[in-house]
């Protein structure tokens, strides 16, 4: 089976190191939406440094999962811990593991209303307390890393597709996250912009941040990812190291998802 | 075209094209004309007619407008001067002007009404158009109301400084609370010491005040308020107040907290599904039976709070519909930045919402504004109850139209700047597509 999505020249992997310590850990979590229940047994442990990149056909659970990990999402049953302090209904537990844990959205979620510079800095200024400048130096030293420095005074709608979505991993990067949640960054974007989304998040993983990662970009999944998971109906089906997850899957029903989007 | 199939498959462009001026005919006023009123001899028929029929309308209207009967003190000397012709009775406006705009407020304290005013609207300055105004004037906006309402009722200043100081009592309060108790209880705790000091100190020290330290001016009753100084104290009462509390409620409406959630909807149902001259009924009349006998709540005080109320339950409607507006994708970012309820509330979502619903609330603004003419239900001298009582003078016995078109026209200048205000500040705030 060859993937051809994207070759992207062989990045450096020895780089992306995974150390021992626990990012996230996720014990016998359940969800239901009323009745459905969207999330069966979920047991995940994420180390500090690894990438991860879930895969699965569309309603299989893969983006509720990662939505429960900052609580967008409220689990059942079951525990999460992210960065050591567990997920309870406790709002102060809640904003601090969300100011800690950035998060990339299918559809950016830009603040229309505000500039790319107040809505890299809007978060960092009433979250973080940072002082205004500062926060504007943090906000221009990511937009430069992620190559758009010179919109920053535009507004969010003037931008392009991968542009705004750069901008919004530029937005999360300024809390300073210790995780980073990608939900389906490429989906919406056109063909011509999801490469540049996925160089970005190329150099991010590089860097060593911890990643989760739901898309379809298979490419990107075989270059960056030290883990491929495989969810359907809720549950996870197959996890595996890229090269063995997609030269020899395992299930059958990853097999027939593989031949799906790879196939032509 | 020529070419054969072949070539036209295997097309390559070698230089690509500049950028052309639109044909003359397009554009400029004969483009305008031609798209517009003459494209085709239907639209060209329809503007003739259209032409005619508002030349005819002037050629009626402008005559009986430009009538030489300006200086007459009645309807009779009216119909001298114009000796048999068709024409308006303008002697009633120069002659009751004064009455339709202050009502019966005091001659030699017109000054007051219009000093008020004029503040007004520099208070207004910094918060209408924050890009011209400095906001150094903020907190003269902030006092604004405690000086207006004194300018306009007079009496002893310390009624206005007193009722300032429960808010400082109450900001005091809250700080203080803050420290040992949730936020929650401790706004409850503010609240209610405001209201101790209002409602049980500033009684009991105001005489004693007033009599020592003697500073004031002349009071005027609200019975002698009237006209358009009435109108434009309710109307901008009940919009300045009615927006935050309409945004309380549009935001208590979509709270998780049933509590909180069921007294929204049940107050914005409840006033909503009544006509706001029952509230006025009962703002004039029944709340005087629930008050211990001998209290004197002001008249104009309770109206404006029913106003203020009833505005309210709309706004929050209003602003209700801007909220669902919003893609919940923007609830989740600020939520996935750490921001909490009121930041997010504050910083994302409102600035929005409201700018989604500029024009609900500058409709339910006019609309509250031109709701103060209720109140001559009540016997209060609004413009429109003393075109009533102008009319029962003799001399002015049977004029209709003058007074009407006068006081419509006054309504109209209000309520189009209003208009007009809400389409500078939709461009204004206009930042590119979504």
């Amino acid at each position: 089976m060859t993937d051809t999505a994207f070759d992207t020249p062989a990045i450096d992997r020895s780089a992306m190191k995974v150390s021992d310590e626990v990012a996230i850990d996720i014990v016998n979590m359940n969800k239901w939406f009323g009745t459905f229940h969207v999330l069966r047994d979920i047991n995940l442990t994420v180390n500090r440094g690894e990438r991860i990149v879930i895969a699965g056909p569309s309603g299989s659970g893969k983006s509720t999962l990662i939505r429960c990990i900052n609580r967008l999402e409220e689990h059942q049953t079951g525990k999460i811990v992210v960065d050591g302090t567990e997920l309870t209904s406790d709002l102060k537990n809640i904003d601090k593991i969300r100011s800690e844990v950035g998060m990339c959205f299918q559809h950016f979620n830009l603040f229309p209303h505000l500039t790319i510079l107040e809505n890299c800095t809007l978060a960092p200024i009433w979250v973080r307390k940072v002082p205004k400048k500062e926060a504007e130096e943090t906000a221009m030293h990511f937009l430069e890393k992620v190559k758009i420095p010179e919109q920053a005074s535009k507004y969010p709608g003037q931008l392009s597709g991968g542009q705004q979505q750069r901008v919004a991993i530029a937005r999360s990067l300024c809390m300073k996250p210790r995780i980073m949640l990608f939900d389906e960054p490429t989906s919406a974007l056109d063909p011509e912009m999801i490469k540049e989304v996925l160089d970005t998040m190329i150099e991010l993983a590089q860097e060593g941040m911890t990643m989760i990662c739901v898309t379809h970009e298979m490419g990107f999944a075989r270059q960056v990812a030290n883990r491929v998971i495989f969810m359907d109906q809720g549950q996870i089906v197959e996890q595996n190291e890229p090269e063995e997850f997609f030269n020899n899957p395992r299930s059958e029903r990853t097999k027939l998802f593989l031949s799906q989007i790879l196939g032509h | 075209m020529s070419n054969t199939h072949a070539d036209t498959v295997s097309y390559v462009r070698d230089t690509m094209l500049m950028q052309q001026d639109p044909p003359s005919t397009s554009v400029g006023v004969v483009g305008w004309a031609r798209g517009n009123l003459f494209s085709g001899w239907f639209n060209t028929i329809l503007t003739i007619l259209s032409a005619a029929f508002v030349l005819w309308l002037l050629a009626g209207i402008v005559p009986w407008v430009v009538s030489p009967t300006w200086n007459a003190s009645s309807l009779t000397e009216c119909r001298e001067i114009l000796a048999g012709h068709e024409g308006a009775c303008w002697g009633v406006i120069h002659e009751r002007w004064n009455q339709l705009l202050f009502g019966f407020y005091p001659q030699e304290l017109y000054w007051r009404p219009v000093l008020a005013l004029v503040l007004l609207l520099i208070a207004l300055g910094p918060i209408l158009f924050a890009d011209f105004v400095s906001p150094k004037i903020l907190p003269f906006s902030a006092v604004y109301p405690f000086i207006g309402a004194w300018l306009l009722w007079g009496g002893t200043i310390w009624t206005p400084v007193m009722a300032a100081l429960g808010f400082v009592v109450g900001y005091g309060v809250f700080v203080l609370a803050q420290r040992f108790i949730v936020p929650g209880l401790a706004f409850l705790a503010a609240v209610l010491a405001a209201l101790v000091w209002w409602l049980v100190i500033m009684p009991f020290a105001l005489p004693d005040l007033a009599r020592l330290i003697p500073i004031g001016l002349e009071a005027v009753q609200s019975r002698q308020f009237g006209g358009f100084m009435l109108s434009i104290t309710i109307g901008v009462t009940a919009i300045l107040f009615s927006l935050p509390i309409g945004i309380l409620l549009a935001l208590g409406r979509r709270s998780d907290l049933p509590l909180v959630k069921w007294l929204c909807v049940g107050f914005i149902e409840f006033i909503r599904g009544v006509p706001l001259i029952t509230l006025l009924f009962v703002a004039s009349t029944l709340l005087n039976i629930f008050l211990p006998p001998g209290t004197n709540f002001d008249i104009i005080l309770r109206v404006m709070i029913m106003v203020t109320l009833f505005a309210s339950a709309y706004m929050a409607e209003v602003i209700r519909g801007g909220l669902a507006a919003l893609p919940k994708g923007q609830y989740e970012g600020a939520d996935s930045l750490g921001l909490d309820y009121w930041q997010a509330q504050r910083l994302i979502i409102m600035p929005q919402a409201l700018k989604i619903s500029i024009p609900g609330i500058v409709s339910t603004f006019i609309g509250v504004f031109k709701d103060t003419t209720l109140v001559s239900i009540i016997s209060m001298f609004d413009p429109l109850g003393l075109a009533n009582a102008i009319r029962a003078d003799s001399a002015w016995n049977g004029i209709y139209w003058e007074l009407f078109i006068f006081i419509g026209a006054v309504f109209f200048i209000f309520c189009f700047s209003m208009s007009r205000y809400s389409m500078y500040l939709e461009r204004k705030l206009q930042t590119g597509h979504r």
